[in-house]
């Protein structure tokens, strides 16, 4: 069987990626390997909201028509959503299809599908960035008498053992899974690497208001200095309540969760942590004032002073002295390790030479390396620093979706393509 | 930061620096270092080390001198005093390692420094290491450095270089984060 073009994964970026190609009559399939937005339906606990407003939850000519902009739209609201504009657009999804491989071919690429094999001159990959839990190899030498979880296993506090848990990784996920089960009964101790803090809302408006006015969400991949960098920081630590409530490790140590350094490494069942916990958070702390000057002075020279709150600062993050710089994970107090130690994407399926030494896809903007007609979608800091989320897809898409038109009309693509 | 003149030269070649990050990411193997030290045990606990070699960018180096260094343990432990405490070396590690630090990222954060000096601390309480009692550790309970910088800088600029010397420092890292240690017979 042939196609022009196949696109992996009928999540937001698959979807978003087959309006663009129906625009441009580029006749595609939509391969999905369970529902339309499988991951969020199945792979993400009930209590999660995207952590960016709703008003900026939009699609390729699909706004949010919602009575609740100010919101944060839960996983199964957006697996509605994202079912709802499948069938608004027309996408040609084929659900239930799991792809086994994709190689070269004849036609430039050939998928095994299910039991078929699909013919196609360009491959989009839009599995997602989530697709598997990254867990350090130390989790090797955690005592076997100790749960462990990941968060896309993870469902509520229920499923835990009484007890205490670890949770490993100060990221959204962290902070909003360590506040959920501390709030079970479960005593929880979070161990903070390197994270992002942000505050929900400053002056008034949402943190994302901010992100988006002051153009840092559209700073592009290749203006950014540090880009490696740039598409390994953590997410940040927001989570998506009605309250709005900012939720740094400040609010966390606030209600009694304890906190560690980086978890280091694990020595007969005793987990150590790094000593450098201080000044991983003066670090974040001084990200974070960086952002808010910018906001500041962006406020200043848009004449907007006069109609928000005063400009002010957050209180430093709270490091207690006596912080442990270990945990016995034997001694049977500690019955639950949680991994909040971040996701990879999974093309494991993918047969062709474009990964760097690392088992990264190498790839330009979304453009693959050396693989003519292959691109990736929904990659953190893709195209733009809103690649992350899920507006990203919009722009992510178009350039993309031109890129694959001039590839498959013949014309090579200019290059200065940008 | 005042506009000055002259560019900020605080002796720091960070374009070399830069330079090199991106050259050794491209060639991940001449990125590998083996630092090395040779010791002899000279009389009671005073032993002598070198430094002259090390390994890196895919071969053997030479230091432009051999360095030498004096290990001993003071009078009040039974001891001559020839040199420093090995924990003091340490201490001299870390600190130079931050100085280092807080000079290049004043070089390419464009703040000219007229003076840093440091004094660094490490809390022991010694019946650790006279096996007395069990919960107390061995080494330092805490290490503690405080830097007076005099530069054209807010204070916020200097917090925020000191925060990004820790961050870099591989002495910081060895010292503040668990570390692979082994010890073997010839």
């Amino acid at each position: 069987m042939q196609s022009t073009a196949v696109i992996v994964g009928a999540g937001h970026a698959g979807l978003a990626m087959s309006r663009r190609l129906t625009e441009r009559s580029i006749d595609h399939l939509v391969l999905e390997r369970g529902e339309v937005a499988n991951s969020w339906r199945t792979q993400r606990w009930p209590s999660l909201r995207l952590l960016t407003p709703n008003w900026q939850t939009r699609l390729p000519g699909h706004p949010y028509a919602g009575d609740d902009p100010d919101g944060y739209m839960p996983a199964a609201g957006l697996a509605a959503t994202l079912t709802g504009y499948a069938r608004l657009i027309g996408a040609p999804v084929r659900t239930a299809t799991t792809v086994h491989a994709l190689r070269a071919g004849p036609q430039g690429f050939e998928i095994q599908a299910g039991d078929d094999l699909i013919g196609a001159r360009a491959v989009v990959l839009a599995t997602g960035a989530c697709a598997r839990p990254a867990i350090p190899a130390l989790a090797a030498a955690i005592p076997p008498s100790v749960t462990t979880l990941t968060p896309l296993a993870y469902r509520d506090p229920g499923q835990l053992p009484d007890g205490e848990v670890l949770v490993v990784g100060a990221s959204a996920t962290g902070v909003q899974l360590a506040a959920e089960i501390h709030r079970s009964g479960r005593p929880v101790t979070l161990a903070a690497g390197e994270h992002v803090r942000l505050p929900r809302t400053y002056r008034g408006r949402d943190i994302f208001w901010w992100l988006q006015v002051t153009g840092l969400l559209a700073e592009r991949y290749d203006q950014i200095d540090d880009l490696t960098r740039a598409r390994h920081l953590p997410s940040p630590q927001l989570t998506g309540t009605p309250e709005a409530v900012t939720t740094d490790l400040n609010s966390l140590t606030a209600v009694g969760i304890r906190l560690a350094g980086r978890l280091g490494r694990i020595t007969d069942g005793v987990a150590q942590f790094s000593g450098a916990l201080a000044n991983t958070c003066a670090l974040a702390d001084l990200k974070m004032n960086r952002f808010l000057t910018r906001a500041d002075e962006w406020a200043a020279t848009s004449g907007l002073d006069g109609d928000l709150p005063s400009p002010h600062r957050f209180a430093p993050t709270r490091v207690d002295p006596g912080t442990p710089l270990e945990l016995d994970l034997s001694s049977g107090k500690i019955t639950t390790v949680l991994w909040a130690t971040g996701f990879r994407p999974d093309h494991s399926w993918l047969d062709i030479p474009v990964r760097d030494r690392n088992g990264r896809i190498r790839h330009d903007g979304g453009v693959v390396t050396d693989a003519p007609g292959l691109y990736v979608l929904g990659l953190p800091v893709l195209r733009t620093r809103a690649s992350t989320y899920i507006h990203g897809a919009a722009a992510d898409t178009a350039a993309l979706a031109d890129h694959l038109h001039t590839f498959l009309s013949g014309r090579t693509a200019p290059s200065s393509f940008r | 930061m005042t506009i000055t003149d002259s560019p900020v030269d605080n002796g720091v070649n960070v374009a070399a620096l830069l330079g090199a990050r991106e050259a050794l990411s491209a060639t991940p193997e001449a990125a590998e270092f083996t630092w090395r030290a040779s010791c002899t045990w000279r009389k009671g606990t005073h032993s002598h080390s070198t430094v002259a070699g090390f390994t890196g960018l895919g071969a053997e180096q030479q230091h432009r001198s051999t360095y030498e260094f004096d290990v001993d343990h003071p009078e009040c432990f039974a001891s001559e005093d020839n040199g420093a405490t090995p924990v003091e070396y340490v201490l001299v590690g870390l600190v130079g390692c931050l100085t280092a630090g807080v000079a290049s990222v004043a070089q390419h954060r464009g703040i000219q420094l007229r003076s840093v000096t440091a004094t660094i601390e490490g809390q022991m309480n010694v019946l650790g290491i006279l096996g007395a009692d069990p919960d107390i550790r061995n080494g330092f309970e805490t290490i503690t450095a405080r830097f007076a910088i005099d530069a054209d800088a807010s204070r916020e600029d200097l917090q925020a270089l000191i925060a990004q010397a820790q961050k870099r420092s591989a002495a910081f890292d060895i010292v503040a984060n668990p570390t692979k240690v082994l010890v073997e017979l010839a």
